[in-house]
């Protein structure tokens, strides 16, 4: 049914007593549920099983005919990916852990129908002396601020009528009834907002930009083509939210005057794919897509394009060659893309993060967004907290606070009593930050001035058992990969810096290497074509500048301080021996010799430094050094 | 008309000239390994790298209009030093080849290296191809590749394209494994490539090379060469004949000017002025795929039935 704009306001307030329990909105005390089971469906959690999960509580529900008072929700993404499958019950907002299947008949028999929250299975931090914390009072969300994450894990992302509940394609409405496209474009403006791909560009301006370009045929493109190592935040935006993008994008679409778009997404995002689909179909059958939106002049489709894995059409030309159809390669800029984009017709292209945060700008108000974050930097950022970190997962703070917050307070810090050295941010355009810097603010200026950059949002987190070099390397390995091999420096130069990592790794580096590292690394920065040849010896530079005595070490040395490089590591038996003699028999190459109840002996020259030996030994008599 | 200095000079080139272009106007040679005036420009090689007044970094002179009052620097230590890491980086993946190589003497790469006195070096890295140079590809009678040489500037693709009814070499891989593939990566023989010899005139150095000059032993800077046009149709393309000793051999020349090049046109130029030519091959559709088969020259130019039929009228 197409909708009109008045439909909005009644799907809106229908749907909202279904979901009273959710804690949100919480001026709707009554409804028709008592409890709510609130399963996280995003991949993490699915891929732990959170599906079987669900099914098993709607079986149970189901046989008991309890459908009507207790409400089974999908979501998309809480955050505490470490913690996961997470399972929420409402009222109440229970937060269990690291749920099972089976756990699934325990907490439907004691908690819900029991009302007798299960201790054992909830997330223990949560656990207090003297109660229990919900989910949204724990350290790692007390200590946030959602806003481009503001549904997920609270909306079920395949149900549209939920997206209209929290407030959905309100802000459409508003900007296509009683805003003209300039009003829109200044206040998008006046917010400050920067491109959260990592790029930092004013959003604003680039819609200024494609917006004064003449000419009826002009595109908006959302860049959902996140390859950083280890982050999620696009795709968890997606998972959890998708509409939110598509709002926002017909939305641009209205302001710059552009009948078409395109949303370039990963292919190896499956239930991203699959949740914009059905999202996309919503929106085409209430009308929300397509000819003359809720009724107004306004036209615009929207059209998913997958992509086939290469991490350079997350680059801006690289994606419009590869919508195109085209070798994913980039090309010379100018001309931007505002001026000459997909098939040469100026082209809007915002990173899915981006696209997020308009709704929420277009209905509060450029000034209330401004109150989070920083003069320079507004707003908020997401982060795929991962490494050494005890809360592993999606995180999103107000710009400006500092690494050390981000590290300790939401991610608990490191686990194990370990020590902290670095933390990662921008993936492999980034750089590595040391403790000395940890209480830099997260904003784009702030951390380009320390040689890393805010990047899509990953954020590793290395502590002592980190070696440095090696990080260099892997960075490295990523990006030799992903060079596109158009233009010289980056294709070669990337690969000569990657063999050089591995000399010092396997203890065969000279003195030279460095020099000609850094070499090499000035003509990739000062050279290379397109951003990822500009930015390929980041984690490079950064780690010669913050950790040098490593590479001294490796080198001059040929040790390697947190003795991750097997080549240069030996395993040694200590007094502490007590000859029990399992090392011996797990050894898979047979080089450890020693009769029952005396000192073990490694022999180095046969010794394949698997560390097999270490794990096994009962009384930690195997060191590595 | 649009007036900037390069290395001091004043020059007035068109709005639209790239900085290479104005540059060579002013009598200043760019070096340039992917830059050809007939073909799109890519900016892949990046050895054109220039300094401009108030410009944050190096950029290059290919992509860069000349703007009304820059100040354009070609020669600065900065980009100077650029040009050498980038041609070592090439040298670095590049056979130590040059006294045998047919491309000896018409070789950019060669000719940057000697200029920027970069040179070739040992080492036990990785390499495109083989360590050593080595033809890939000998299943055509007209050209040779050598992966081993390739630089991968590009040009032999976007020569290839500029007809689109050819457009059989593209790039495949990624990043260090970059290759030109002919269609489905197939050889030159079983891919659709007609041997209209573009690529070969496009390529800077000795990854695509003329197999017919090549058997003859004929390099350039050791012959004598005269350009004649050729008379098979109305584009008028134009083939060089090389003289050297006793051989002669008839060669394409780049095209210009929108003009296509062809295998007819080669051959008919090859009858016409080569020493003692070589035979012909044409390229048939079998049962087991596409195969160069030699032909007789009449059959080469399409001239069988005419031939005879001349014969008869002269008898």
């Amino acid at each position: 049914m197409k909708l009109a704009r008045t439909d909005l306001k009644a799907i809106a307030e229908k749907t909202i007593e279904y979901m009273h329990l959710r804690g949100l909105p919480e001026d709707h005390p009554e409804g028709p549920y008592k409890k709510a089971v609130i399963i996280c469906r995003g991949t993490g959690c699915t891929s732990s099983q959170s599906d079987k999960i669900m099914e098993r509580f709607q079986t149970l529900i189901a046989a008991d005919k309890n459908e009507s008072s207790i409400e089974v929700v999908r979501t998309g993404c809480f955050g505490l990916c470490e913690a996961g499958p997470v399972v929420i019950v409402h009222p109440g907002g229970t937060f269990y852990s690291h749920v099972k299947v089976d756990d699934a008949d325990i907490i439907y028999r004691e908690h819900l129908i029991g009302d007798q929250p299960v201790k054992k299975l909830i997330y223990p931090d949560a656990v207090l002396e003297d109660g229990i914390l919900p989910y949204s009072e724990v350290p790692f969300t007390m200590n946030q601020k959602r806003v481009a994450l503001r549904n997920c894990g609270h909306i079920d992302p395949e149900r549209i009528e939920e997206y209209l509940a929290h407030g959905g394609y309100q802000a459409l409405e508003k900007v296509l009834f009683d805003m003209t496209p300039e009003a829109v474009i200044a206040e998008v403006t006046a917010s400050g907002l920067r491109g959260l791909g990592g790029g930092g560009f004013p959003t604003g301006r680039k819609w200024q930009f494609t917006a004064a370009n003449p000419g009826p045929e002009k595109y908006v493109v959302c860049n959902a083509d996140e390859g950083d190592p280890g982050a999620f935040m696009d795709r968890s935006i997606l998972e959890g939210d998708p509409h939110t993008v598509i709002e926002a994008m017909i939305i641009a679409g209205y302001a710059i005057g552009a009948a078409q778009g395109f949303i370039y997404i990963r292919a190896e995002y499956p239930i991203a794919v699959q949740r914009l689909e059905i999202a996309i179909r919503q929106a085409e059958d209430a009308g929300l897509l397509g000819d003359r939106i809720l009724g107004s002049d306004f036209s615009f489709r929207l059209e998913l394009r997958l992509g086939a894995g290469a991490f350079v059409c997350g680059e801006e030309t690289a994606l419009i060659a590869s919508i195109e159809g085209n070798r994913g390669m980039p090309r010379n800029k100018p001309p931007f893309p505002a001026n000459s984009g997909l098939w040469g017709k100026p082209t809007l292209i915002n990173n899915v993060e981006t696209y997020a945060n308009i709704p929420v700008i277009l209905m509060n108000g450029a000034a209330s967004f401004r109150q989070t974050g920083t003069e320079k930097s507004p707003g908020t950022k997401v982060f795929a907290l991962g490494g050494k970190i005890k809360n592993v997962g999606l995180v999103e703070v107000p710009m400006g606070t500092t690494l050390r917050q981000v590290v300790y307070d939401i991610g608990g810090g490191i686990p194990n009593g370990k020590a902290f050295k670095a933390v990662q941010t921008g993936g492999p355009s980034g750089g590595c930050i040391g403790a000395e810097k940890l209480d830099t603010p997260i904003d784009f200026d702030s951390l380009k001035a320390i040689g890393s950059m805010m990047g899509s949002g990953g954020m590793i987190v290395m502590d002592e058992d980190n070696c440095m070099v090696d990080v260099a390397r892997f960075y490295m390995d990523f990006i030799t990969d992903e060079s596109c091999g158009k233009c010289t420096p980056c294709r070669e130069g990337t690969k000569r810096m990657l063999e050089i990592l591995e000399r010092i790794c396997d203890g065969k580096g000279e003195k030279s290497d460095i020099d000609r590292l850094e070499s090499l690394a000035v003509t990739a920065q000062q050279a290379s074509l397109c951003a990822l040849g500009q930015t390929a010896a980041n984690p490079v530079l950064s780690t010669l500048k913050t950790f040098r005595d490593e590479y001294d070490a490796h080198i001059n040395e040929k040790r390697c301080p947190a003795g991750v490089c097997t080549s240069l590591i030996s395993f040694f038996i200590t007094d502490a021996c007590i000859g029990c003699t399992k090392c011996a028999r797990n050894c898979p190459v047979s080089c450890i010799a020693g009769t029952v109840k005396e000192r073990h002996v490694i022999d180095r020259d046969a010794c394949i430094r698997c560390g097999i030996c270490q794990d096994v030994c009962p009384v930690n008599a195997v060191i590595r050094k | 008309m649009i007036q900037l200095t390069i290395d001091q000079k004043t020059v007035r080139v068109p709005a639209g000239t790239n900085l290479i272009e104005a540059a060579r106007a002013a009598g200043i040679e760019i070096p340039a390994l992917c830059y050809d005036p007939g073909l799109e420009v890519v900016g892949a090689c990046r050895l054109c790298l220039v300094e401009i007044d108030g410009f944050p970094k190096p950029v290059t002179a290919c992509t860069t209009s000349a703007a009304e009052g820059m100040a354009v620097h070609t020669m600065t230590p900065a980009v100077r030093r650029l040009r050498r890491e980038i041609l070592q980086l090439l040298l670095d993946n590049h056979p130590n080849d040059c006294l045998t190589c047919q491309q000896a003497g018409e070789c950019y790469l060669q000719r940057y290296a000697y200029e920027y006195g970069v040179t070739f070096r040992v080492h036990d890295g990785a390499r495109r191809g083989s360590e050593h140079a080595r033809f890939t590809d000998t299943s055509s009678p007209y050209i040779l590749r050598d992966e081993s040489k390739c630089i991968l500037c590009g040009k032999c693709v976007r020569t290839c394209a500029a007809l689109p009814e050819r457009s059989v070499l593209s790039f495949a891989g990624r990043g260090f494994m970059t290759k030109i593939a002919a269609d489905l990566d197939q050889t030159l023989e079983a891919s659709t490539c007609v041997s209209c010899s573009r690529c070969v005139v496009a390529c800077p150095v000795g990854a695509l090379i003329d197999r017919r000059q090549r058997e003859k032993r004929v390099r350039a800077f050791s012959a004598e060469t005269t350009t004649v046009k050729c008379k098979q149709c109305d584009y008028g393309c134009e083939f060089e004949v090389l003289q050297a000793n006793e051989a002669r051999v008839v060669r394409p020349k780049a095209p210009s000017g929108g003009r296509p090049l062809c295998l007819t046109g080669r051959l008919r130029a090859e009858i016409e002025y080569a020493g003692d030519p070589k035979t012909p091959y044409l390229k048939r559709e079998t049962d087991k795929g596409r195969k160069f088969e030699r032909v007789t020259w009449s059959e080469a130019l399409g001239l069988g039935q005419v031939l005879q039929r001349i014969q008869e009228e002269e008898e």
